[in-house]
């Protein structure tokens, strides 16, 4: 095993809990005034995946894009100004939680339309292919998104134009409190292949697993062989929307989910960089550092100014 | 009467046509989930059972053209959205589906669809999650748009709109949910096109939409009580059709006017509305029409750029002052609708 690797996995997965821990501590203050879909249970699922793409590879997600933002380079200073409204965020307060972006990193946009933002990451995938870039673009979505027309003409398009286009499936099963049975009436994977495009399932939580599922399909849409799917199930530790558990909702049980929390990505992907010869110093190093680093992006945040009446005018137009 | 929520007075319209209507059905995303659409659709999946109260795919445009090919087969179905931003996807079928069919059919056929949607300003909702979008609707012809206030106006306004053999517009404002008011007992149904006179006045006409109707009666008693002025405030319930007569005669009486709407200005239904009373009260203005509306741009998240992109009693009361030539008077000691305290997120 890789250390430097599994180390590099372990940072992602743990920045992205523990920033999301931290909005989770803060959140009820009331200081942060924007709806947040946390990721607790997908850091592993979206580090994997982001590790197997480059610096300028260009990627899209939806409202559910906090580990996103933080896996692809975003920088935890702006993301918490942002979260907590102030002139020195990703957007000066304007973007909030669910239109996060990083365009210096390649993240290039979020969308909380279900399924708006796939079509966007065509045209991205089309680009890269028109101008030979080298880079891929790649599309963050949910399950739910999949029951959108444009779900499947995007699908279409990709497949037929051999568009260096990945697709990244985040399979958490619900639609805010529905559930798939309920809402979907084909199999996504089977159904995806018979638009003769390479499908990559898998339900593990380890970022080093899905870091090499991802690595593979990535390489082969690098390669010009066109679109590949990867459909990666995960558990949603927490409500749709908000900061807390819901399993007491009644629509979902925690004992289901027992074999979920036992592979805890943040537990796995730890044992991982261990196993792979990280010393135990090390990686409390690393994790003080990590936690460090948030508790300065908070400080800097509620230290910084909203921003002036003025801003609200400005980037309206190019 | 009874004192009731506008939430569960848009719950009391939809059983009292269930219950006289058994082609009435509702459906769309959480319509049965256990927070019910902010509780707009409380206890009727219970009471009506799963076939007229059902959750969709997340399918906004098909389903809308599912509702209207059940309406052509005689049904009446009520589709909801949570947020109007999602039946935004929905705009093909209104546009270019539902609105055309009566009269390509040569008044053969008719959509019989109310959508209702859940608009505006919540708690940091962002530019996907707090728009109005009347005036976008009220634009095509064949599509009504109704909007209404309070609580009696929700139940009312809603079996109006089932009712109605037309595709209807329902725009509810997230903040309306919670408020109370006096609503008719038994069946209770206002038809499409009337609006309301909320508050006598003689000195200005405001015309206002939704939420700004809260707005304008905060600001008539502020401006009553610091300069004397009075406004009366005039809530047209129904953008299309419009109740041009109620909005005219105000304003023939007063002699001014200004248009508060819950939407963008430009090109927007308070233009539409200044243009009314222009043409109609041209004779009797004392001075030109003014506007309120969302400031021209994308609905920003952080809480003083949300504060400064809607408008309000304030803006209200500055706007009129203008109008009337009077100073400014001090507004610190005042108490208006705060967001702080009344609603916190998410959603
Ligand atoms: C077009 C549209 N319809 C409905 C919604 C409301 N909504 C927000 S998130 C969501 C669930 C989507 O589920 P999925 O795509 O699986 O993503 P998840 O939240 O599970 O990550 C829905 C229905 C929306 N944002 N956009
Ligand atoms: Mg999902």
């Amino acid at each position: 095993m890789n250390t430097t690797l599994h180390t590099e996995l372990y940072r992602k997965v743990y920045t992205v809990r523990m920033a999301e821990e931290r909005i989770r501590a803060d959140y009820m203050g009331d200081e942060m005034k924007t709806p947040v879909h946390l990721s607790l249970g997908e850091e592993g699922l979206v580090a994997g995946v982001v590790h197997a793409l480059t610096a300028t590879d260009k990627v899209f997600g939806t409202w559910r894009n906090h580990a996103l933002y933080l896996t692809k380079g975003g920088s935890l200073d702006d993301f918490f100004c942002e979260l907590y409204g102030r002139e020195t965020g990703v957007a000066c307060g304007k973007a909030g939680s669910m239109h996060l972006s990083s365009p210096a990193h390649g993240f290039l946009a979020s969308s909380a339309v279900v399924g708006s933002i796939l079509p966007v990451a065509l045209g991205a995938a089309y680009a890269q292919k028109a101008q030979a870039t080298g880079d891929i673009a790649a599309v963050f979505f949910g399950d739910g998104a999949t029951e959108e027309g444009v779900f499947w003409e995007t699908l279409n398009y990709a497949a037929l134009a051999k568009l260096p286009l990945l697709f990244v499936c985040e399979d958490n099963g619900l639609a805010i409190h529905s559930h798939i049975q309920n809402r979907q009436s084909y199999d996504i994977a089977t159904t995806v292949k018979t638009f003769n495009l390479p499908v990559f399932t898998s339900d593990s939580t380890d970022a080093g697993e899905i870091h090499e599922l991802a690595a593979t399909a990535a390489a082969a849409v690098r390669r010009g062989e066109g679109p590949a799917f990867l459909l990666l199930k995960y558990l949603r530790y927490l409500e749709h929307v908000g900061v807390n558990e819901d399993f007491s909702a009644g629509y979902r049980c925690k004992e289901d989910c027992a074999d979920w929390f036992d592979r805890d990505p943040v537990r796995v992907q730890r044992a991982n960089a261990l196993k792979a010869g990280a010393t135990e110093a090390e990686i409390a190093a690393l994790e003080n550092g990590i936690r460090a680093a948030i508790e300065a992006a908070v400080a800097k945040a509620t230290a910084s100014a909203f921003p002036a009446l003025d801003e609200l005018r400005k980037d309206v137009y190019a | 009467m009874s004192t009731l929520t506008y939430r569960n007075a848009i719950v009391a319209a939809q059983v009292q046509e269930m219950e006289r209507d058994a082609s009435v059905f509702l459906y769309g995303l959480d319509v049965s989930d256990h927070k019910r659409i902010f509780g707009s659709t409380a206890g009727i999946v219970e009471k009506f059972g799963p076939e007229r109260c059902f959750i969709t795919p997340t399918a906004e445009d098909s389903m809308a053209g599912f509702g209207l090919g059940a309406a052509l087969c005689g049904m009446r179905p009520v589709h909801i959205h949570i947020r109007v931003d999602f039946m935004l996807l929905t705009i093909n079928q209104l546009a270019n589906m539902y609105s055309n069919l009566r009269y390509m059919s040569g008044g053969r056929l008719s959509a019989p669809v109310t959508m209702r949607a859940v608009i505006g300003r919540g708690w940091g909702q962002s530019c996907q999650h707090s728009k109005s979008m009347q005036s976008l609707f009220a634009h095509i012809p064949g599509i009504k748009v109704v909007m209404p206030t309070s609580p009696a106006d929700a139940k009312g306004l809603l079996a109006g709109a089932i009712r109605d053999d037309n595709p209807v517009v329902v725009l509810e404002h997230r903040m309306l949910y919670d408020i109370e008011g006096e609503v008719p007992d038994g069946e209770y149904v206002i038809p499409m096109g009337k609006g309301r006179v909320v508050r006598e006045g003689a000195d200005l006409t405001v015309i206002a939409t939704s939420w700004m109707n809260i707005e304008a009666v905060k600001a008539a008693e502020i401006l009553e009580r610091r300069h004397g002025v009075s406004l009366e405030v005039v809530d047209p319930r129904t953008i299309h059709p419009l109740d041009e007569e109620l909005l005219v005669n105000s304003v023939n009486k007063t002699g001014r006017c200004l248009v508060a709407d819950y939407d963008w200005t430009f090109c927007g239904f308070s233009a539409e509305a200044a243009a009314l009373i222009g043409e109609r009260c041209f004779g009797a203005l004392r001075s030109p029409v003014t506007r309120l509306g969302f400031a021209h741009v994308p609905c920003p998240t952080t809480r003083p750029l949300e504060n400064a992109f809607y408008p309000n009693a304030e803006s209200i009361v500055r706007s009129v002052e203008k109008t009337l030539d009077l100073p400014a008077c001090d507004l610190s000691g005042e108490v208006f609708y705060t967001y702080e305290h009344n609603f916190k997120g998410p959603f």
